[in-house]
């Protein structure tokens, strides 16, 4: 088994540096960098979102048990406008923009230029199999890279699917689509590339950029971590509840790096906000959730078994206050709220990733920040208050990669807002123009002109020279 | 000596400085403003301090150390404290017609700790001016100065604590074993300045704790120079490049000159002649050229000269000087590309000159090397400019000169690929010390139900126009429309 395995590896490894080679020619050939081109990849890309609709939405309810309208405005729609945000603006994002250049460094002129890094790796998880792949890989596109995406294997229906339609659309030449498990993942990290992008969790973003830093290869990771949800008695309870639970549990039933992880509740309100969300909950997903289909299903066993062990967990077992119900021949798990556990239970050591929601009472936003704080840099953090002084406290005491007031994940849609972690929940962001960015190179150009300089700033530097040059370096520096 | 300097605890340190910055107290913009001041104040009243250590160091003049170093960090400073609440302040974006009613911001916040490993070259600016962005930025830091460059590592030690608090910016001396102690910590961000080996250990090491990093390295910078140009006056431009900063040690110094076959007799007359007008006919006595760093170093670059086939192509300079380390300004003509000066950075005063027959041949030559952190072309042709432009990658470029993009604040310094990640200089070092978070601000006075399960085929509706941005769909399903797909 062993024997097979690493030939499989090495031939893995041989196939993948040959890959990386014939990228690399691309990408010197310059037909990446055109205009021309990147419009007609969008373009076609666009195309394809449209054309094949079915069979994307099929596999992605083949691999998850999403319901197809959830697909659709999750991750569909997402790429179809991105796309169509791309094309519109390519041509102001590789544009040289000029900059100021200080008296001293005239008479010249400076622009920055954008250039594309080169050959990228995009590395896709499996919660939103479709969007979190081909979104980075709009980006690279658009920035003038050619690129290898690596979709998730625990999807692989969606991976055969991208696999397969990718190439009809997209220059080969360019664009590639590699699919498998961890040896080609670890082939591919082997390679250099001038641009990783992963979407994932910690432990294997740790592995990614350590393989990124022996080829010095700049990388942007989209991680996760425990995104809280601080809320207090100033807001409008019912329709807290319905955006919480919109947020934990409509999108991949929470297994998404955005979706609320714990509640941090006043105690004033925390019976009352139990209660609410208990009957949002049957609201939403229907007394028995087990039959509704909105919510999907766990992805695989492994997953279903972590999150069955950190309900077992006894000290986790008892505050069981809704839900709780699994079968693990469906991959269910009923949306279930666990009240008051202690803080240092498996439920709220790590990031759940499923459909399980911790609440916690707290006195108030002191108590809350410091559970916070105790905790790694989240992706996402909420606070529901109508009370500016609480929103500030929160933003300027807490760090996250992003923060929404009054409302869960829905930030994610604004693409002018830069969408990554800090810390732990990641590095570098994307969306918009932010996609176009991670996959560039700013390229700062100074023009000077052929005119003589002044003799002065040449040496054999007299004391003379030296009083003149830093005279008029001084002067120069008090109009900054 | 630097690396005498007993092991400072680094988790202690680190423990330390974490308690700093969680009492907030390097958030507010009165802090960063007045610790700004501080430095600017430290480097004025102290000029004869750092040049004293410059000269012991490296044997840098005055001139040099003044316009190359001091200079910039006064400006990076000056800079900072004018713009400073700028660059602070949250600036709003556009939000999407999904989140409509809604305010979108991206807030500035600082890092957390960060780390500056700064360089043996430029000691006093590399250490500096990162050290102004991580300030700007509101963090806590910790400086690691070269041990190679012992004087000015002593200088930092002992004057930035009598300036700047000394509860959150401390400078750590020491060699190897210090750095590696220093470098298992987890650190919020790593800012590095030097070689790419070295480039490859800090974040090899900063990937363990998912630590974000800055990494200004080196490379080839190659300048490329065809005969439409003033051979005067680029070759003025060229040697002061060239030699004027570090004495060729210098991540932008000019590594080769790749030149056009026609021009190569009158440029290289025009450089030995130039040459000789600023460092005199033995450069010994020129006050104007800093020295080796060190033994290892001279040994390093005598060896490339040393080299058979290299040092029959030496067509001026050559001579040396162990005691001194002194390496006389030297100019190499069409060595071979596999020669050892070829292989590697030179980081010293040697300018090996190599014929091309015109652009495309230099393009060719430059796409074989790593991207290096500046290229460097001389010519009057727009064509041509365009070209090495557009068909080469590096850091940074300059047309008609070298070195000088560095003064210009608002062009973001860095490397590409083996020249490095990450950019700084102006509010590059604001931003390369920061995260920018993103914030969506919603109330509650507006609320579309159809945006909750379970869906309907309306609600579905409702959504798809909000999401696909469909203004018209939108509000003809509001109204209960059925829209022509």
């Amino acid at each position: 088994m062993a024997i097979i395995e690493e030939e499989n590896l090495v031939a893995a490894a041989a196939g993948v540096e040959q890959l990386v080679r014939d990228l690399q020619r691309t990408v010197r050939s310059g037909i990446t960098k055109t205009e021309k081109w990147r419009i007609q990849q969008l373009k076609a890309l666009l195309k394809l979102i449209v054309e094949n609709q079915d069979s994307l939405l099929q596999a992605v309810f083949t691999d998850l048990g999403k319901p197809a309208h959830q697909v659709v405005f999750t991750e569909l729609l997402t790429l179809a406008t991105s796309c169509k945000l791309a094309i519109k603006e390519l041509k102001q994002w590789m544009a040289p923009k000029e900059v100021p250049v200080p008296p001293l460094a005239l008479p010249g002129t400076a622009f920055v230029v954008p250039e594309p890094l080169g050959v990228a790796l995009v590395i896709a998880p499996w919660n939103f199999p479709i969007s979190l792949g081909v979104d980075p890989l709009i980006g690279a596109i658009s920035a003038g890279c050619a690129a290898v995406l690596k979709p998730s294997e625990i999807t692989p229906t969606v991976s055969s699917i991208l696999a397969d339609l990718l190439p009809k659309y997209l220059d080969t030449d360019a664009i590639r689509v590699v699919e498998g498990g961890i040896p080609i993942t670890t082939a591919l990290l082997a390679q250099k590339w001038d641009k990783i992008f992963y979407t994932g969790n910690y432990t294997v973003g740790r592995i990614v950029m350590a393989a990124a830093a022996k080829h010095l290869t700049p990388v942007t990771l989209e991680l996760g971590g425990k995104s809280p949800v601080y809320i207090d008695d100033s807001v409008d309870l019912k329709v807290s509840a319905r955006r919480i639970c919109q947020g934990k549990w409509s999108f991949s039933d929470g297994q998404a790096c955005v979706a609320p992880d714990y509640l941090l509740v006043q105690e004033s309100i925390a019976p009352k906000l139990v209660e609410t969300l208990k009957e949002t909950i049957v609201e939403f997903f229907g007394e028995d959730p087990s039959t509704c289909a909105e919510l999907g299903r766990i992805v695989n066993a492994n997953h279903f078994r972590r999150l069955t062990r950190l309900l077992d967990d006894p000290r986790t077992a008892e505050k069981i206050v809704h839900g709780g119900e699994r079968n693990e021949q469906s991959l269910f798990i009923a949306p279930t709220i666990v009240l008051d556990v202690p803080l240092d239970v498996p439920v709220m050591l790590d990031e759940i990733f499923g459909p399980i929601l911790p609440i916690i009472t707290v006195k108030g936003v002191d108590e809350a920040i410091n559970i916070i704080l105790d905790l790694p840099k989240p992706l996402a953090l909420y606070v529901f208050s109508t009370n500016k002084a609480v929103q500030e406290r929160f933003v300027t005491e807490t760090s996250a990669g992003t923060v929404g007031i009054n409302e869960t994940v829905l930030h994610v849609a604004v693409l002018g807002l830069p969408f990554g972690g800090v810390g732990e929940s990641g590095m570098g962001a994307y969306h918009g123009k932010h996609s176009f960015d991670a996959f560039s190179h700013y390229k700062g150009v100074y023009h000077k002109r052929m005119e003589a300089d002044a003799d002065g700033t040449f040496p054999p530097y007299t004391s003379a020279r030296n009083n003149l040059i830093r005279s008029f370096l001084t002067e120069d520096l008090e109009e900054i | 000596m630097a690396t005498d300097v007993p092991l400072v605890d680094a988790a202690q340190l680190l423990g330390e400085l974490r308690r700093t910055f969680s009492s907030g107290r390097t958030k507010s913009e009165k802090w960063r403003s007045q610790q700004l001041r501080a430095l600017l104040k430290m480097v004025t009243e102290q000029e004869k301090e750092i040049c004293k250590a410059l000269t012991l160091d490296l044997g840098k003049s005055e001139y040099e150390t003044y316009a190359c170093e001091l200079a910039m960090v006064l400006d990076s400073c000056k800079l900072a404290i004018k713009r400073l609440k700028k660059w602070m302040s949250p600036e709003k974006r556009p939000i999407a017609v999904a989140t409509i009613p809604s305010t979108a911001i991206v807030h500035p916040e600082p890092l957390g700790v960060a780390l500056v490993v700064s360089a043996w070259n430029f000691p006093i600016l590399l250490a500096l001016d990162p050290l102004v962005g991580a300030v700007a930025a509101g963090c806590a830091v910790v400086i690691k100065p070269s041990e190679i460059a012992p004087a000015t590592s002593a200088f930092l030690a002992k004057f930035i604590p009598m300036y700047m608090d000394k509860e959150a910016i401390r400078v750590v001396e020491g060699g190897v074993q210090q750095i590696t102690a220093l470098l298992d910590q987890k650190w919020d961000k790593i800012f590095f300045t030097g070689n790419a080996k070295v480039g490859r250990i800090m974040m090899a090491a900063a990937a363990k704790h998912l630590t974000p990093v800055t990494l200004e390295l080196g490379g080839k910078c190659p300048i490329y120079i065809d005969s439409t140009v003033d051979v005067k006056v680029a070759a003025k431009r060229i040697i002061v490049g060239k030699w004027t900063c570090s004495d060729g040690q210098a991540c932008l110094s000019p590594n080769h000159l790749l030149v056009e076959e026609c021009f190569v007799p009158k440029l290289i007359s025009t450089l030995k002649t130039t040459m000789v007008e600023f460092y005199g006919e033995d450069p010994r006595t020129s006050k104007d050229l800093a020295h080796i760093v060190n033994k290892n170093h001279f040994k390093r670059l005598t060896a490339l000269l040393d080299d058979p086939a290299t040092a029959e192509k030496i067509i001026h300079g050559g001579e040396r000087d162990e005691k001194s380390l002194y390496i006389a300004p030297t100019l190499l003509l069409d060595v071979p590309l596999d020669a050892p000066i070829m292989n590697e950075e030179i980081f010293g005063p040697l300018l090996p000159i190599i014929t091309v027959k015109g652009p495309d041949e230099a393009i060719d030559i430059i796409s074989k090397e790593p991207k290096p952190l500046a290229i460097y072309v001389f010519t009057d042709n727009k064509a041509v400019q365009e070209k090495m432009v557009s068909e080469t990658s590096s850091g940074g470029m300059v047309i008609n000169d070298a070195v000088v993009h560095f003064l210009c604040p608002h062009l973001p310094f860095g490397g590409v690929g083996e020249s490095g990640i990450g950019a700084y200089h102006g509010k590059a070092s604001f931003d390369a010390f920061s995260h920018q978070k993103s914030i969506l601000y919603r109330g509650f006075t507006v609320e579309v139900y159809a945006r909750y399960p379970p869906y309907t085929t309306h609600k579905l509706k409702v959504i798809r126009a909000l999401l696909g941005r469909d203004f018209l769909g939108l509000l003809l399903a509001l109204l209960g429309f059925r829209r022509q797909e």
